[in-house]
């Protein structure tokens, strides 16, 4: 008895010592990056262009690319995902079929996101004539994006209780009509949790992006919101380096004399835009799931 | 007498190789109360889930025989599956309100007909909820969301649901077994008021239940029928000994 009390005991320690050393790892990290990057982020750095030869550029560019190419592919995957995971979720039969299409999309969802941008550089940049542009780059994402989001909005639909799908045919819905306005609708707070997690991850991608969305962030005019002209912030057709692109490009090869503080500070607004990702996906999330289940708050 | 609303002819249905219903042959009549009784596993709710055609959803269902809805076999190819549901509505064991408020449940189904007209949808939100005897608790808070009201009370705004896209025939699966006693005496009362102008077919394990609501009664045993009687008779002078026995409680 005695001993096994004192087993339990030390295996508690153990995953105590555990998740503490995650979490330690996590903090620290958090506090280097943050303490290190901070003190040079400030309204200029956020707002103006990057200077490749002199200190003293920006962000800007690089931050508007990177939530443009965010919205973009997210707009271009959501769709997709969507439908695939009703399909998958609600119509598909167990068969080979849909063994393979499972299997498929966690093939797809496990390649690294090197060999999704030399594909997307090869397919979009190279055989379409798309070149480096936002819009090589937000399909390349949508690649990258696609097998996770379905991933984990099949994972909400699947979350939904089958009597609601019942209730609605018992009703004299649709399958389809009782999918899009009760299915979907009651596992929508999973679904924008999943999709902001993933919003996250797109933010935060580099190497899908080197070879296809590029590595220059001409300057922008942030007056001709007309997506035809090259200079426009909303053209795809524009290469667009994206923040953390960028990171890596100064790291690489940056040559301004102040590339040290220049890349702390743009991790550091890398960082703190994920991370408010996150916490963004948790709180909708909650709010959603509250107002919806009207669960009381806790 | 009254005329016959629904009506199963010699309906089998095999679940794979395992028959479920062996040559079931029903009729129930309009503005009357039915009760499908019998043991777990019997065929009852199952003959039930036949009526509006909601075995469909299961994989590996074959039935035959027919069944006919006023003289149309519901089986038939060129049947309009959503139209014979809103004809033939359902409400299920657990109470499964949609996660909106009060109102949008109710309205729902026709606000997917197409209707817009506000003060239409209004009249029959409050009609339906009066008709399912839940207005007088929910008639202040119609906008607060459906989940957070008690079992018997979703129970009852799932009946209001099912009321306001008018169907003829309501089919409930044990509504009640998932409520407790007070509640479920409320959806027994209103059920009997309901049968004024809709016909009722319910399954229920609850004996009790069927003797004090219901004008017919048919007890299933093993995928067959073994006796279908008005409810007064059967529970008074049942034919069949298994009848018998079952009712008095000797198995089940």
């Amino acid at each position: 008895m005695i001993d096994n009390q004192r087993k339990n005991k030390i295996a508690l320690m153990m995953i105590h010592f555990i998740t503490l050393v995650v979490v330690l790892i996590l903090a620290l990290l958090l506090i280097d990056i943050f303490s290190r990057g901070l003190p040079y982020v400030n309204w200029h750095f956020l707002t103006g262009a990057s200077k490749p030869f002199q200190a003293g550029g920006g962000i800007g560019m690089q931050l508007f690319n990177s939530f443009y190419l965010l919205i973009l592919t997210m707009i271009i995957s959501f769709p997709i995902a969507l439908g695939a995971a009703i399909y998958l979720n609600q119509y598909a039969k167990q068969n080979w079929v849909t063994s393979v299409l499972r299997t498929s999309i966690e093939i797809l969802s496990s390649l690294p996101s090197v060999v999704v941008g030399l594909f997307g550089f090869l397919l979009f940049v190279i055989q379409f004539g798309y070149g480096f542009s936002i819009i090589s780059g937000a399909l390349t994402l949508t690649v990258f994006n696609l097998p996770l989001l379905t991933r984990s909005i099949e994972d909400s639909l699947a979350g939904v209780d089958k009597a609601q799908l019942q209730g609605g045919l018992g009703l004299g819905l649709s399958k389809f009509e009782t999918i899009i306005h009760i299915v979907v609708p009651a596992a929508l707070p999973n679904i924008i949790s999943g999709v902001i997690l993933s919003a996250g991850r797109i933010f935060g991608e580099a190497a899908a992006l080197i070879y296809t969305a590029g590595q220059s962030a001409p300057q922008l005019d942030f007056t001709d919101w007309n997506p035809f002209n090259a200079a426009s912030p909303l053209n795809p057709m524009r290469p667009a380096e994206t923040l953390a692109v960028h990171i890596w490009k100064i790291n690489s090869e940056g040559i301004m004399p102040d590339v040290t503080q220049q890349s702390a500070g743009a991790a550091a607004v890398l960082l703190l835009a994920i991370l408010l990702f996150n916490f963004l996906a948790r709180f909708i999330g909650r709010r959603l799931f509250m107002k919806m289940t009207s669960a009381k708050a806790k | 007498m009254a005329e016959v609303i629904i009506e199963s002819k010699q309906l089998d249905l095999f679940y794979g190789y395992f028959q479920a219903l062996k040559k079931i042959n029903l009729q129930f009549e309009t503005n009357q109360i039915a009760a499908l009784i019998g043991p777990s596993g019997c065929g009852k709710s199952t003959f039930l889930r036949c009526l509006n055609r909601m075995n469909d959803l299961v994989d590996g269902v074959k039935i035959d025989g027919e069944v006919l809805y006023e003289k149309q076999d519901i089986y038939a190819p060129n049947t309009n599956l959503v139209e014979l549901r809103k004809q033939i509505g359902m409400v299920f064991q657990q109470p499964n309100p949609f996660p909106f408020s009060v109102y949008d449940n109710v309205a729902f189904g026709l606000r997917l007909a197409g209707v817009k007209d506000k003060k239409l949808l209004d009249e029959k939100v409050e009609k339906s909820l009066r008709q399912a005897a839940v207005w007088e608790e929910v008639k202040d808070k119609l906008h607060t969301n459906a989940l957070s009201f008690s079992g018997g009370q979703q129970q009852r705004i799932c009946i209001a649901r099912v009321l306001a896209v008018s169907p003829k025939i309501i089919l409930l699966d044990e509504p009640t077994s998932a409520l407790d006693p007070i509640s479920s005496a409320k959806i027994e009362e209103t059920l009997i008021n309901l049968k004024k102008e809709y016909t009722i077919i319910m399954v229920t394990h609850n004996l009790a239940q069927a003797s004090r609501i219901s004008d017919k009664t048919v007890f299933f045993m093993d995928g067959q029928v073994v006796e279908a009687a008005a409810t007064k008779k059967m529970f008074l002078n049942p034919e069949k000994t298994a009848t018998a026995d079952y009712l008095a409680g000797k198995f089940g």
